[in-house]
């Protein structure tokens, strides 16, 4: 166990240099999620009260289709001289190289949420209250998110799934991730932090299910 | 698991097709009888009521097609028998079927009943995500061209789609409201026997659709790889033989 652990994070390591050294995420996740922003913004009107309340679905919104970007972003590298391959005759767990690619992934992503929700907050006046149960929403969110993303990222390896297949994959089993992520941060900032907690525990429950059958299954997807 | 596959492989014969054909055509006849003629009208729907029997069954059988995926699924994965595979393909094939026809009848229901076609009500849309989820188990199939990795990619899928639709079923009803009661059925609580009667028919009926249906679609599945495995099977032959033999066996399997 300790070496799974171990080798996980020697692969989370190796994902992160790779994206220090290459900087796409800053590069081109963030201006992605900034146009989408932007658009739904002009799609919904000037309207303070309407852009307010639909505030919390957008970030969420956002957050989602930048997150599908970096999952593919996550193994295309692996695709690249044959990496994937060097990966799985490594004399590790397949379970470490999911949960490696994970953590790598959530480590990105928590950063772009930030990011992202200090737009929001800007472009759409989004209330700083109980800043606590929204990072706790997008740190149990991004857990579940990263799992199926990290999970199903493995078929972007086939050319025509890179496409269409993987986000028709990955947005509807994160559903109750949008969800729930978003009634958190909507009862959050209106100032109903307290009924928050329910939600917060669906993620909780998504993540469990969701790490524990990926590191169930991931060797399945790798197997060649 | 071998007992399993025993029945599996009776179901799927020739002979057991059609026993199954013919079962299937006389159920449906007796469902459409109690459905239209004998069960009583709905006093305050009226005739729109008996969407009910298509409805519910259809219903029924995208559950019941999506946990055969769910055991397709597992057995490929421990037993590496293609069969397995070629089970799951089916069933989610007749699933996306009724859980389609589920959401079109709900739909059409419920233009006269709640004067829209769409509410967003829980168990609507919980259903039209499940069907979303199978769509990609559909569209994972088409990914790989090898068979082995195809039926390991979908049976992934398969496993986690399944233990996804409980957590997606929780979200959206929470949504709603937190404490809000599960879904209305229509007009259930005040059926009367008669009419819960033709509603065990057509669940039965269905049931047997279901059977003929996947018996059909698995021969097809056989009949499949068996083309595409003669297709490519004469370049391994003496040329003199091959040549004349590539050109009528490789033309149906492009089709």
């Amino acid at each position: 166990m300790t070496g799974t652990l171990r080798h996980a994070r020697a692969v989370a390591a190796k994902d992160l240099r790779i994206e220090v050294r290459g900087r796409y995420a800053v590069g081109s996740l963030l201006p992605f999620a900034g146009t989408v922003l932007i658009a739904f913004g002009l799609s919904l009107g000037p309207g303070r009260t309407l852009l307010q309340q639909t505030a919390p679905g957008l970030l969420w919104l956002a957050v989602l289709f930048a997150s599908v970007l970096a999952f593919r972003r996550s193994y295309e590298s692996e695709g690249e001289d044959g990496a994937l391959e060097g990966l799985v005759l490594a004399p590790v767990d397949r379970a470490s190289i999911f949960l490696g690619k994970a953590a790598a992934v959530i480590a990105e992503l928590l950063v772009l949420e930030v990011l992202v929700w200090l737009m929001v907050v800007a472009l759409f006046d989004l209330a700083l209250r109980s800043p606590g149960v929204v990072a706790a929403a997008f740190v149990l969110g991004t857990i579940g998110l990263a799992a199926v993303g990290s999970l199903f990222g493995v078929l972007t390896e086939s050319a025509r799934a890179r496409e269409a297949v993987f986000p028709l994959l990955v947005l509807p089993l994160a559903t109750p991730i949008l969800v729930a992520g978003v009634k958190a941060t909507a009862l959050a900032t209106t100032g109903s932090a307290g009924q928050a907690v329910s939600w917060l525990g669906l993620l909780v429950a998504f993540d469990v299910v969701f790490v524990a059958a990926g590191t169930l299954v991931f060797g399945y997807l790798l197997e060649d | 698991m071998s007992s399993a596959e025993r029945a599996l492989g009776k179901l799927t014969a020739r002979r057991g097709e059609r026993v199954l054909g013919w079962l299937t055509l006389g159920a449906l006849v007796v469902t459409a009888l109690f459905a239209l003629v004998i069960s009583p009208r709905e006093a305050v729907q009226g005739n729109v009521f008996r969407l009910i029997y298509v409805h519910v069954p259809s219903a029924w059988l995208a559950y019941l097609a999506f946990t055969v995926v769910l055991i397709g699924s597992i057995a490929y994965l421990v037993t590496r028998k293609i069969r397995w595979d070629r089970m799951a393909a089916a069933s989610a094939e007749i699933g996306v079927l009724f859980t389609a026809l589920t959401i079109v009848i709900g739909s059409l229901w419920a233009k006269p009943v709640w004067g829209t076609y769409w509410t967003w009500d829980p168990r609507l849309t919980a259903t039209a995500i499940m069907l979303l989820i199978y769509l990609g188990y559909l569209a994972v199939r088409k990914l790989p061209d090898d068979p082995a990795k195809r039926a390991r990619w979908a049976a992934v899928v398969g496993i986690v789609g399944f233990v996804d639709i409980p957590i997606v079923h929780l979200s959206v009803r929470w949504w709603r409201g937190l404490h809000q009661a599960p879904a209305r059925l229509l007009g259930v609580p005040k059926m009367a026997p008669l009419m819960g009667v033709a509603l065990m028919i057509a669940v039965v009926a269905f049931t047997i659709l279901y059977l003929y249906l996947m018996a059909l679609r698995m021969r097809i599945g056989r009949a499949e790889a068996r083309l595409l495995q003669e297709a490519l099977a004469p370049r391994l032959e003496p040329a003199g033989r091959a040549v004349g033999q590539d050109v009528t066996s490789e033309a149906p399997a492009r089709g």
